[in-house]
């Protein structure tokens, strides 16, 4: 009852999403306000329809309902109880459901909104995320139900459909095969539904954006109003992003956290046009300029989302052994290509109207540097894309799948990377409209010093490598300037304002939230940068096999073999095969680690949890490989040493701080953004 | 100078035989030399799991191979071919910068340098507009007012740093 | 200046769009059809399979000829196994191939041949020698015969083969008994 129930729901929002979609383009035709307003009511619904019909899939999956296929394959009886709601997006079926409820979350609420200044955008919005719900709810409905059930027929054949087979009985199977295991660790828990959650968020940018396009508006009214949505979106796929590096660092075992797997990298892409766009809007508000290429930035954000999805989802570049035989393969693919080419065909129709309102007046003015920061991240994004599709194309000229590894990616990004630390550091320092190399040379020379210093001493203590010294070097004087400039304004805040240096540090931020979010998110790239140099560059490995009470030495650690012990744990489906060693630094005694092997019985897959000793200095990271019978007690390790590991993830942290500063919400953002409005239309009248 | 470079030639010479004759004691090679081997390359059946940590039997194999080849005395270059001819080039972490492969490297160069190059001619052209319009008269003027309009939490900021002087 | 910049609205040139979707379209089908091959399986069913070749392993080979072509075996039914010694299921099936290929052997019409998928050299050898298996086996060399066979592959898996070299059927998972693989491969003997 329940799954036809869950399906019929459904189904319903499907068509109330593509009601929305079609009345949105009658409305606007026919200048219906009315007709209008009923998409937005459609729309508003989406979200109530979905959230029953997940509950209804919640309810199946918590009370073991094996014989609907979703329940199957992701559950299993051991398994506790928020592991099962969790399964939730653990299958292809589930995921769509779940994408297209965190869509229609988004989209609802973008529907609340007070629409009184922007009438027009209205149905030309509801009119994209009609479209984009119901390509994902089409998805769910067509292709792949979760609310399928299995049915014997009278042959004993087990057949899957939503509907009562002729002649058939439902089938329960006993027992579900249960989750992946690799599934089952906390972080990858939450990993996907945020960056799923910053996927679906970057459709309302798309959204207002293409609404600009039809109507015609080419002042900057469609960023201000989804400036936040933006950062929003951000922040949910950076924090997607991290979290999925934390998982592979804790639970993969390959002693890193970024792998430049395709999936990865599919989730990469639309991080780095949304970073892109987040700089070069900027420039549109400012100057009024690039208003055709945010246009192409937004778009290719879009696409990237829907394609990283799709890589994520279909399986289709992964490998040779994969089983997933997908027909959302090829929807998916009509898809981008419909949205990517009539987004573009609609651009170059707008095109003239786009041009930019002021001219470039510098090579070193902020927008120039803003339009170089442009150009780096296309840039990354290009190896990137060219790095997923290669095997692709060298299937189809010389018929062999030619992979591109972790080594091609990091010789290619490497430079790229560094420069955008580079623009980074002068970025604050160059003036809207104006700059010169003399001005630049004059704001920066002293961080410069500071950094040459810093350099030489990491010359001296830690590292001679040229590459790596370049990198700490950048880094340093990002941080410097950066750091400066929070100085020197804090500083004239307490003489202006008679505040003590807490008060005015505190004021500074939360007057200028954009301006010095931005500067804490630099801060903290450039300790992530500290922790990616650390690990690529210096991390070191060594390997052997121990028999207990022997030791391997790696840098000035003693990795000492105590014991091993192996034991079942029935209910929970695992087998648990856990090594004891002590780590001990230039002879003294650091603590005792635990490295060991999940066997997952259900899914006849091993897991490799390392045995982590982190400082802020390095990570000591310890793999079990092998052991050998109890009886002789040998084992096999394979110990990393990852220096600065840890600002990674101190970086990431002071980058949700960052976001945050920069991305909440004002207490009165109509009135403030009427009155930078307003002074824009001001300017421009006085022209 | 001679002296000097027949030195080099020399521990050259004998830093080889000993390699060689190292190599020809047949002695185990140990887990890192093979990884360092396997670090180049990829599971042949996973999803893009280099073979150095990949948990599965079938890479337990691979690397057993290679530390056999290592024990005959086989040359990285040579196992990398070996690998690579045996289960294709889509082993190899790093694509050979050879053939058709050379795409994948000539291409996103090629790519970005058409993006710079489109970059420069397009500020050339921005830069270069107000020039002439200023001879055309206030245009320009009014442009850098609207500049240090917008920019005035930057002015005021230098400002309040000037009067503390 | 805003309305003076934008008044001569002059659209896109002709030949810029022309250019532009022709680039958009053009590297679109590009990934469209890499994406497509690589779902699709490359021989079809009932449709002759495109020739590969076949270098047998050493001992294993079939009338002492070390390399052969699938179409070298036109006129007979063929039993494409393919199997890998880390493959625990494919242990299952080797004592059943083994027995099926005894049975066949002495006729001369079926073919049995072995493709060793991703594999060493040595464990293919102990595999082999361990489920005393005699019947003609090669090393799938660079994936080049299962990915002729079927892009998205697991082992084991098995297909048949007719006389006229078309494809006919495919098992996926080991066989459970004799019986099956007879039933599997007689169907096409006649």
């Amino acid at each position: 009852m329940i799954p036809d129930f869950g399906y019929g729901v459904l189904v319903l929002t499907f068509f109330m999403a593509l009601y929305s979609a079609i009345a949105g383009i009658y409305a606007s035709i026919n200048k219906s306000q009315k007709l209008a307003e009923s998409a937005r009511r459609a729309m508003l619904l989406t979200f109530p329809l979905l959230s029953i019909s997940s509950l209804s899939l919640i309810y199946l999956l918590v009370n073991n309902h094996f014989e609907v296929a979703f329940v199957y394959e992701v559950t299993s009886r051991t398994m506790p109880t928020y592991l099962k709601v969790t399964s939730w997006w653990g299958g292809q079926a589930g995921s769509l459901l779940f994408w297209s409820w965190l869509l229609s979350a988004f989209t609802s609420a973008v529907s609340i909104r007070k629409w009184d200044r922007d009438r027009e955008f209205l149905p030309w919005v509801m009119v994209v995320c009609g479209i984009t719900l119901a390509f994902f709810l089409s998805l769910a409905v067509f292709f792949e139900n979760p609310f399928v059930k299995y049915w014997q027929t009278m042959s004993g054949e087990i057949v899957e459909s939503v509907f009562r087979v002729k002649d058939a009985i439902l089938f329960t199977p006993q027992d579900g095969r249960g989750l992946n295991p690799l599934l089952r660790h906390p972080g990858m828990v939450i990993h996907p539904p945020m960056l799923y959650l910053g996927f679906v968020s970057f459709v309302i940018p798309y959204a207002f954006a293409m609404a600009a396009l039809i109507t015609g508006r080419s002042d900057d009214r469609w960023i201000r109003l989804t400036r936040r949505w933006t950062l929003w979106a951000w922040l949910f796929l950076s924090f997607g992003l991290v979290l999925g590096g934390r998982w592979a660092y804790d639970v993969l075992g390959w002693g890193g956290y970024w792998g430049w797997d395709p999936v990865e990298i599919a989730a990469f892409m639309p991080w780095l046009t949304g970073t892109a766009f987040l700089h070069s809007v900027m420039i549109q508000e400012k100057r009024g300029m690039l208003k055709q290429w945010n246009m192409i930035l937004v778009i290719l954000t879009y696409d990237l989302v829907i394609f990283g999805t799709f890589l994520t989802r279909s399986g289709v570049l992964s490998s040779v052994h994969s089983f997933a035989q997908s027909a959302i393969g090829p929807m998916f693919f009509g898809f981008i290509v419909i949205t990517f080419l009539s987004s573009t065909a609609l651009l170059i129709w707008r095109w003239p109207q786009l041009r930019a309102e002021t001219e470039m007046k510098s090579m070193l003015s902020r927008e120039a540097l803003f339009l170089f920061n442009n150009l780096l991240f296309m840039s990354i994004l290009v190896v990137c894309f060219w790095g997923v599709i290669f095997p692709l194309i060298s299937e189809l000229f010389v018929g062999e799948k030619i992979t591109v590894g972790p080594p091609f990616y990091e010789r290619a990004t490497a430079p790229l990377f560094a420069s955008l630390l580079f623009l980074m550091a002068i970025a604050p320092l160059s003036a809207w409209g104006h700059s010169t190399l003399q001005t630049l040379g004059r704001a920066s020379w002293k961080s410069a010093i500071v950094a040459l210093l810093i350099t030489v001493a990491i010359f001296f203590t830690f590292t001679q490598s040229v590459p790596a010294l370049i990198g700490f070097f950048l880094i340093a004087f990002a941080l410097s300037i950066t750091l400066h400039e929070f100085w020197r304004a804090t500083l004239a805040r307490v003489h202006a304002q008679n505040e003590n240096f807490a008060t005015a540090f505190f004021t500074l931020i939360s007057r200028n939230r954009r301006r010095y979010g931005g500067y804490i998110i630099h801060i903290s790239m450039a300790l992530m940068a500290i922790g990616i140099i650390g690990i690529e560059g210096f991390q070191y490995e060594t390997q052997g096999t121990l028999a207990s009470g022997e030791s391997l030495n790696i840098a000035d650690y003693t990795v000492t073999y105590r014991e091993l012990a192996s034991w079942d744990d029935a209910p929970n489906g695992v087998n648990y095969t856990r090594a004891v060693v002590d780590v001990s630094e230039n002879g003294v005694y650091l603590g005792t680690l635990h490295p060991r092997i999940d066997y997952y019985f259900d899914a006849e897959q091993n897991m490799t949890i390392p045995g982590l000793r982190p400082s802020l200095r390095d990570d000591l990271y310890i793999l079990l490989v092998d052991w050998q019978p109890v009886s002789s007690m040998g084992a096999t390790f394979k110990i990393y040493v990852n220096p600065l590991m840890n600002w990674l993830w101190l970086g990431s942290l002071l980058f949700f701080v960052g976001i945050t500063v920069a991305a909440w919400p004002d207490k009165d953002p109509e009135a403030q953004s009427a009155r930078v409005r307003g002074k824009v239309y001001h300017s421009s009248s006085a022209d | 100078m001679k002296k000097y470079l027949s030195l080099v030639l020399f521990l050259f010479v004998f830093v080889s035989l000993f390699t060689s004759v190292a190599f020809a004691q047949e002695t185990t090679p140990t887990d890192n030399q093979v990884n360092a081997i396997a670090k180049q390359l990829f599971c042949p059946v996973c999803q893009n799991t280099p073979l150095d940590v990949c948990p599965t039997e079938a890479c337990r194999q691979w690397r057993e191979l290679i530390r056999q080849m290592l024990s005959e005395g086989k040359t990285e270059a040579e196992i990398l071919q070996y690998f690579e001819d045996q289960y294709g080039p889509r082993v190899r972490q790093e694509p050979p910068r050879a053939g058709f492969s050379w795409l994948a490297y000539i291409i996103p160069l090629l790519v970005i340098a058409a993006g710079v190059f489109f970059l420069f001619r397009a500020l050339k052209g921005w830069t270069k507009a107000p020039v002439a319009e200023s001879a055309s008269g206030g245009v320009r003027n009014d442009v850098s007012k609207k500049v240090s309009a917008q920019d005035d939490y930057v002015v005021r900021l230098e400002d309040e740093l000037k009067k503390r002087k | 200046m805003t309305e003076e910049n934008i008044v001569p609205k002059r659209g896109v040139a002709l030949w810029t769009q022309i250019t532009i979707f022709a680039f958009l379209v053009g590297l679109l089908a590009l990934v469209g059809i890499g994406l497509q091959r690589a779902q699709k399986p490359m021989a079809e069913f009932n449709q002759p399979v495109p020739d590969f070749d076949i270098f047998y392993y050493e001992g294993y080979e079939y009338n002492n000829t070390p390399k052969m072509k699938l179409s070298d075996f036109q006129g007979k039914v063929v039993l494409v196994n393919i199997w890998a010694s880390w493959c625990k299921p494919c242990e299952q099936e080797a004592p059943e191939l083994q027995e099926a290929w005894q049975f066949y052997k002495e006729g001369g019409q079926v073919v049995f041949v072995g493709v060793d998928y991703v594999d060493t050299p040595i464990g293919a050898k102990q595999y082999l020698t361990k489920f005393n298996i005699t019947f003609p086996n090669a090393p799938d060399l660079q994936s080049s015969i299962s990915s002729i066979l079927n892009r998205n592959m697991g082992v084991p898996e098995s297909y048949v083969i007719d006389r006229q070299g078309i494809l006919r059927s495919v098992k996926i998972g080991p066989f459970a008994s004799v019986n099956e693989i007879k039933a599997f491969v007689d169907a096409w003997l006649e």
